[in-house]
């Protein structure tokens, strides 16, 4: 319908994402109910939980690798359950994806790692792509390293290198896997601040799925907790730090009893010992 | 007693259908490749690079392989021949076998050995390391650019190894029955010559081969596709296509003989 009105509009232009009562089935197991979230252009927003909590499962509905099972969730206007995998693709133009441990391309050099997208889907000369490949290198402090191999780079290398790749094409959006996982504490400040000032510079809208809660409240926006498949609580860094609710506040001061138990569910101890009466 | 009985029915009828299944899905794949091979060809660049990592890198154990098998048909053969005194014929006997049989199957066998197994430890790892879905996110088909060029590198190499085979089995035989034996190079050169006829052996030594490596290679990149992204996972795929590769190769090798020779 054209003119929109007033408010498709603004919902548009403000949020990137719009997730609105998203449910999602693997198999019988329901491992997201219900989530209602929102990014705004320009964000870093945090999606945090203790593993298993669904937050990987939702990162890769926004990345559309996955379908909902219900509910809608809109990237840029676009809905990602009605794209069909040429759709999928245009969009995942404007989308730039780091994974878990990177997963560089470990046939090819740090150089050819951060030109394959422009090679893939532009025609830019050899001279061209060379300058960009360098200035993404440069942006995450690795311009030094374009022709050693991934084999030969740290985890925090890789990270980096993974981070200039995914952000080649200039994306509008950035998704983050554990960034900070397996990093020592200088590569985490640097992945950290990377991370908030490439979306700054760029213009970019950043979702971190993370449980490195020190790391991530530095420079997050706003913070979604997750926890069984459902929104436990969400607000910004400071509202989670003050937070009094029981699982929040387990997770932010990393305490051993709570919510979430220590113990796997087992039967009675003494029982197992042989020990019960 | 019965409840047990039903269940090993059970379990055999679970597992007739998953392999069915799982070769319904191995044919989807094999199509998909056939379909997303245009962008392939349009940089032959990607083709030439999987020749030489299925191909190139396969030479040595292909040329020592084949100067073997033909030095040993070389030693057998003079001995069976010479009973019946026509040792001369023995440069029709090592060539036809070779031509025929030796060279598309036995290469064939080392070619799943050798790069059908890096094939799918390549693919099956490059799955565990997400780098497949880190190409799925940066919007670029993993088939069209991972899967492809393996597939057309290796069919092309196929049968450009199985006549390499060939060839060197035919030195091998030439080494051992002339050189070392002293039968006449002239008689065996010339029966060689006689005998062979491009339509009835080499031409269909090389349909053949071509058959195997598609085999082979489908084979090979599926298992890696589909192995589960764990250490254990790749390896077993591994095996699997070494062993599900070999078995193909002797069961096309019997059915392509009995079309192709029947009555020869």
């Amino acid at each position: 319908m054209w003119p929109p009105n007033n408010k498709s509009l603004n919902s548009v232009s403000d949020n990137l994402i719009e997730i609105r009562d998203l449910s999602f089935t693997y198999g019988q197991r329901l491992v997201l109910k219900d989530i209602n979230l929102s990014a705004r252009r320009g964000q870093v927003i945090a999606i945090m939980g203790n593993s298993g909590c669904g937050k990987t499962t939702l990162l890769r509905l926004i990345g559309g690798a996955l379908k909902p099972t219900s509910g809608s969730l809109l990237v840029d206007g676009v809905d990602m359950s009605q794209l069909d995998q040429a759709g999928l693709y245009r969009l995942r133009r404007r989308m730039g994806m780091l994974f878990q441990f990177g997963a560089l391309f470990t046939d090819m050099s740090v150089f050819d790692n951060v030109a394959f997208q422009l090679r893939e889907h532009t025609n830019l000369p050899e001279e061209m792509i060379r300058d960009l490949v360098f200035m993404k290198l440069n942006a995450v402090g690795l311009r030094g390293a374009h022709d050693l191999m991934p084999s030969e780079l740290s985890g925090g290398m890789s990270r980096r290198v993974a981070l200039a790749r995914s952000i080649a094409l200039d994306p509008m959006l950035i998704l983050y896997d554990e960034p900070f996982a397996g990093l020592d504490p200088i590569s985490l400040g640097v992945t950290g601040n990377l991370i908030r000032r490439l979306t700054d510079t760029l213009g970019m809208t950043s979702v971190v799925v993370t449980h490195d809660v020190q790391e991530s409240l530095k420079m997050v926006d706003y913070v979604y907790f997750v926890s069984d498949g459902v929104i436990e609580a969400q607000g910004t860094p400071a509202e989670i730090k003050a937070s009094r609710l029981p699982y929040v506040h387990q997770f932010v001061h990393g305490e051993e009893n709570g919510p979430v138990p220590f113990h796997y569910p087992a039967p009675d101890y003494a029982a197992d010992l042989g020990l019960a009466a | 007693m019965m409840e047990a009985l039903l269940d090993s029915i059970r379990g055999i009828g679970r597992r007739t259908v998953n392999r069915v299944s799982r070769m319904g899905v191995a044919a989807r794949f094999f199509l998909l490749v056939f379909l997303h091979s245009g962008p392939s060809f349009r940089r032959f660049h990607l083709i030439v690079r999987e020749i030489f990592t299925a191909g190139v890198l396969s030479l040595i154990i292909i040329l020592v392989s084949g100067l073997f098998v033909g030095m040993v048909l070389g030693l057998q053969g003079y001995e069976t021949l010479q009973t019946y005194g026509s040792e001369e014929a023995l440069g029709v006997l090592v060539s036809l076998s070779l031509v025929r049989e030796l060279g598309p199957v036995v290469a064939a066998l080392l070619f799943a050995s050798r790069a059908g197994s890096a094939i799918t430890a390549e693919i099956g790892l490059m799955k565990a390391t997400e780098q497949i879905a880190a190409m799925e996110m940066m919007a670029v088909d993993p088939i069209a650019r991972v899967v492809a060029p393996r597939f057309w590198g290796a069919v092309i190499s196929m049968p450009l190894l199985a006549a390499l085979f060939s060839a060197m089995g035919v030195l091998g035989g030439y080494l051992v029955g002339v050189v070392l034996i002293g039968v006449d190079e002239g008689s065996f050169w010339s029966q060689m010559q006689a005998a062979v006829d491009f339509k009835e052996d080499i031409l269909n030594g090389v349909i053949k081969s071509v058959v195997f490596g598609v085999a082979v290679t489908t084979i090979a990149l599926f298992e890696g596709y589909d192995a589960p992204p764990t250490a254990e996972g790749v390896s077993r795929a591994t095996t699997r296509t070494v062993v599900t590769s070999s078995l193909a190769i002797l069961g096309l090798d019997f059915v392509l003989t009995a079309f192709m020779f029947r009555g020869v």
